[in-house]
């Protein structure tokens, strides 16, 4: 079978092939039938969704419609979305009724674009495999015993299963790309301050970044021409408005120069995803590209400072989680203490509450220096090693991930272990670039499954345009985005 | 023993923004409770904080005006605690790099010397709501009206050596903002809230004593009376052998007396951290000389300009200029009635006791400068007596007469008429010959009695003068 890109959607909507009311029922079905395997889902907004889809008809039979107008999408149940619950994959907002739309949601749904619910994550987005939503697990469809990677991963198994067109992400330090090379689509972490993070609820702030997850690169420049541009509601977004990341797909790669960092290729490295990575490279050789090595000689020092930085800010960003106001609160709490250690204690995760007490600790007085200081001082040396490499190449090709996806429960007893699995993904989010991961292999497990290899491509500093025509020439070259699991 | 009190500050001001600190919702006294509070105030997930620019523009400018450094690359912190009525469980405040550094302001001691006390800062912060633990039944209520609200955190350098020295540090302060009009400082509704570090140490000692940090001072006179029991509380205490510890206490006036809150020897640990939801605040040279174009005259200045240019006492002065609008209404009065000597003593005189007793600040004074001023015009053209216009400022109030109708209409209008006068003198001389023959034996003190007789039956309309001169000529006989 093949995939339904957004793009092809779109001009099938546009030739009238069917109808947006036809396109969203189909996707309504199939979630119907495929949602209790895969656990994509934590909430299908079905009469939303036909709403938006009949408006969405309406809109175009009038002319008034864009490229998205009439698509179904599914959004990370990380975003606010006015009058739908809103959970962020946690007990402590199983209840909340989000009051406001973020910023993301008010634009697609200005571009026409048709929710079909809220996707499932790691709690709070802090995870690598979804194992640790409080509403299960998410199946990987291209093997249900193996996780989809996180914490995007209830929107990269719905891409990948075609229960949603697109679907939204946010990547801290690779909750787009891992999931994204675990299910064999295509996710993009923009540029920190590209996307507005407003409505999105955050985990650590200077690292949280919104991006597409969906089947191409040409798809995620459609989302992207809908989601980027300045935002008077976040003081980080910035103010130069987004280019029309469409006019750029087709450039030529004749002369581009590719960067290929010699610590990816090291120790650590599975042999499939090494040789997916080498025969890409061989694809963009014969595009006009010449490779050459480069060196991010702190990138070892990217995990550990992150595990810093990231849990110093949730422990703030997730203080607000205290049973005064809306969600979660313990039963029949004695005082005020009480109220405070209990729905914490039980609204929480045990994923989450590791990384608040690492947080925690780390702003201590006394660790304050040695820990949160130091962490940021590594996080300028992670910088300065890109943009010296920035210097000679245009863009930097490695892994996505060390390995395929792994099995559901495999890596649960050891975090530190699951931790280092985003060795490739962390830096970026550090240096705050923007970074792509694109289907171009696949290993064979055991039981005979084929999994998808992702491969990264990492650009300069908001050249998000580039980075998307990159992608998008591979893959008008080859085909690993179109290929589809078995549902 | 001689023992010496050591007092640093730290000033709360409300900044008098339209909206808050970093939400558009409105920041009005007295809307019932939770109607003004949006989405970030609430701390919804989600909500992202955008620095109110006014709320920038008013610490700058206070920075000015007490001769700051100003932070040209200024660092929003969260600062972490848990309270119900803060609603992030932060605040968001500046630790390391405040707007405001390093300045100074100069108060009046009791015997009229100037003395300069240090500023060691003042940073923007976001207030917190409001816990009331009344009326809920064994509940608390939260109120986040107030939160978010932007405040100025004004630190003052361990520099004033008494209570009074503190007072007199707090109303210039309170000056300096009205002036400036990013607050109005009022105390009783919180806009204006201090907080007092007072320790002591044996008279001629250098190392500084443990302090205590007195809360909830809310006037300027509880100040006082907080920092004078708080030393004396000390001394007591080190006298007695004991030791003072290191404490936040709460001044209670009903009682009188400051008690232990907690202790910040096992103080929270606020785990400060820069606030990553805002960019650092960069101030150029162009952004603070616009400020500083705005500046107003200050209560210095003002002062030091009323004794040149209207001959004024420096403690007229004084007292003229530290309220903008006492000022501006002084010099609205010098100018109508052409008397600025004659107008300052009527501002500082009959109408701040007016005020005083009606307990009301200039701004709603019941006689308007325009009045007053005419009023004082009637005693230079000697329409009216000094004495007389008392009587006519009486009558001023509780309606807008003008001051030429009541004095027509009350029959006030001053006698200068010498016939008439000279018969008056006539009358009283005839109906008192005891007093003539005792004045006219020497005894001068008499002449007072005629006068008071005279005044008496002109109802007070005498022209003094006149009827002194006259008197006199006709005694000596």
């Amino acid at each position: 079978m093949t995939r339904r890109t957004v793009a092809e959607l779109s001009r099938s909507l546009a030739r009238g092939e069917f109808s947006s009311l036809e396109l969203t029922q189909d996707y309504l079905a199939r979630i119907r039938a495929h949602n209790a395997l895969y656990n994509a889902y934590i909430t299908v907004t079905e009469e939303l969704a036909l709403t938006q889809a009949a408006a969405a008809d309406a809109r175009r039979a009038r002319g008034e419609h864009g490229p998205l107008t009439g698509i179904p999408l599914a959004h990370k149940d990380i975003f606010c979305m006015q009058d739908v619950l809103t959970t962020c994959g946690s007990k402590m907002l199983a209840n909340f009724v989000a009051p406001y739309n973020a910023t993301v949601v008010e634009r697609f749904n200005a571009a026409g674009a048709v929710t079909l619910g809220k996707t499932n994550m790691d709690e709070f987005a802090m995870g690598s495999s979804n194992e640790t939503s409080f509403f299960g697990a998410v199946r990987n469809p291209w093997d249900p015993e193996r996780v989809p990677g996180g914490s995007s991963g209830g929107s990269a198994a719905a891409v990948a299963a075609d229960l949603c067109a697109m679907a939204t992400g946010t990547d801290t330090g690779g909750s787009i790309r891992q999931p994204a090379a675990f299910c064999g689509i295509t996710g993009f972490k923009p540029s920190y301050g590209r996307i507005s993070r407003w409505g999105m609820i955050a985990f650590a702030s200077s690292l949280d970044q919104a991006g597409p997850i969906c089947k191409s690169a040409e798809d995620a420049a459609l989302m992207m021409n809908v989601m980027a541009g300045p935002d008077s509601r976040d003081s980080t977004c910035v103010e130069t408005p987004a280019p029309d990341y469409m006019a750029t797909l087709n450039d030529s790669l004749q002369g581009l120069r590719i960067g290929v960092p010699k610590q990816h290729l090291a120790k650590g490295l599975g042999a499939e995803v090494e040789a997916a990575l080498q025969a890409a490279l061989k694809v963009f050789e014969s595009l006009g590209a010449t490779v050459k090595e480069v060196d991010l000689p702190n990138n070892h020092l990217s995990v550990s400072a992150y595990y810093v930085i990231a849990p110093a800010e949730a422990s703030a960003n997730l203080s607000r989680f205290d049973g005064v106001r809306y969600g979660y609160r313990c039963a029949s709490p004695a005082n005020l203490e009480d109220m405070y250690k209990r729905t914490r204690s039980e609204g929480f995760g045990s994923e989450v509450k590791r990384r608040i007490m690492v947080g925690t600790y780390a702003l201590s007085a006394g660790y304050y220096d040695a820990y949160y200081i130091k962490a940021q001082q590594i996080r300028r040396l992670i910088k300065q090693d890109f943009d010296k490499a920035f210097q000679d190449v245009d863009v930097i090709i490695g892994p996505t991930t060390p390995h395929t996806a792994f099995k559901v429960g495999e890596k649960n007893d050891d975090p530190v272990t699951m931790y280092l699995e985003d060795i490739y993904t962390i830096g970026v989010n550090l240096a705050g670039l923007p970074g792509i991961s694109i289907p171009a292999g696949s290993a064979v497990a055991p039981n005979g499954r084929s999994l998808p290899i992702g491969i990264q491509l990492v650009g300069n500093i908001f050249a998000e345009a580039r980075v998307l025509n990159i992608a998008h020439q591979f893959q008008q070259h080859t085909d690993w985005h179109l290929q589809q699991p078995e549902v | 023993m001689s023992w010496e009190t050591v007092i640093g500050l730290e000033v709360h001001v409300q900044l008098d923004t339209r909206s808050k600190l970093f939400s558009g919702s409105s920041t009005t006294f007295g809307a019932p409770p939770n109607t003004q509070a949006g989405v970030y105030d609430l701390a919804m997930p989600g909500t992202l904080p955008v620095l109110n620019k006014e709320a920038l523009h008013m610490a700058v400018k206070f920075g000015l005006a007490v001769d700051a450094e100003i932070g040209r690359r200024s660092v929003f912190d969260r600062k972490n605690y848990f309270y119900p009525d803060l609603p992030k469980g932060y605040q968001v405040s500046q630790l390391q790099f405040p707007t405001v550094g390093n300045g100074s302001l100069q108060i009046t001691l009791d015997d009229g010397t100037q003395k300069v006390i240090g500023i060691t800062r003042a940073h923007i912060e976001e207030d917190a709501g409001k816990s009331l633990h009344e009326d809920f039944q064994g509940f608390s209520g939260i109120d986040l009206n107030r939160a978010g609200t932007a405040l100025l955190e004004i630190v003052s350098e361990p520099e004033l050596r008494s209570a009074r020295e503190a007072v007199a540090y707090l109303k210039k302060l309170h000056s300096i903002i009205r002036y400036l009009g990013i607050s109005d400082g009022n105390m009783a509704q919180g806009s204006m809230r201090c907080d007092a570090n007072v320790s002591v140490r044996k008279l001629g000692a250098t190392e500084f004593g443990t302090r205590a940090e007195i809360k909830n001072i809310n006037s300027f006179r509880f100040v006082e009376k907080a920092i004078l029991h708080e030393a004396q509380r000390q001394i007591d205490l080190i006298e007695d052998g004991g030791r003072v510890i290191q404490e936040t206490r709460l001044y209670d006036a009903d009682r009188d007396e400051t008690r232990s809150m907690r202790s910040k020897e096992v103080a929270n640990d606020y785990r400060y951290f820069p606030e990553p939801d805002l960019l650092p605040v960069v101030i150029d040279e162009a952004y603070i000389e616009a400020v500083r174009a705005e500046l107003p005259e200050l209560p210095d200045a003002k002062r030091a300009r009323f004794v040149s240019q209207y001959a004024l006492s420096e403690y007229d002065a004084g007292v003229l200029a530290s309220s903008r609008a006492m000022a501006d209404y002084f010099e609205d009065v010098a100018r109508l009635c052409g008397d600025a000597k004659l107008s300052a003593n009527w501002v500082t005189g009959d109408l701040q006791a007016l005020l005083n007793k009606s307990d009301l600040e200039i701004e709603q004074s019941p006689v308007s400068a325009q009045r007053l001023g005419a009023l004082i015009g009637r005693i230079k053209d000697q329409t009216i007596s000094s004495k007389i216009a008392k009587t006519v400022f009486e009558a001023m109030l509780g309606n807008e007469h003008s001051v030429d109708d009541i004095i027509e209409s009350q029959g006030l209008k001053q006698v200068t008429d010498s016939g008439a006068i000279e018969k008056l003198v006539d009358e009283v001389i005839a109906a008192n010959p005891d007093q003539v023959a005792q004045y006219r034996a020497g005894k001068d003190k008499v002449f007072a009695f005629f006068i008071g007789q005279a005044m008496k039956a002109s109802r007070g309309k005498a022209n003094p003068e006149q009827l002194n001169a006259l008197l006199l000529s006709k005694l000596k006989g």
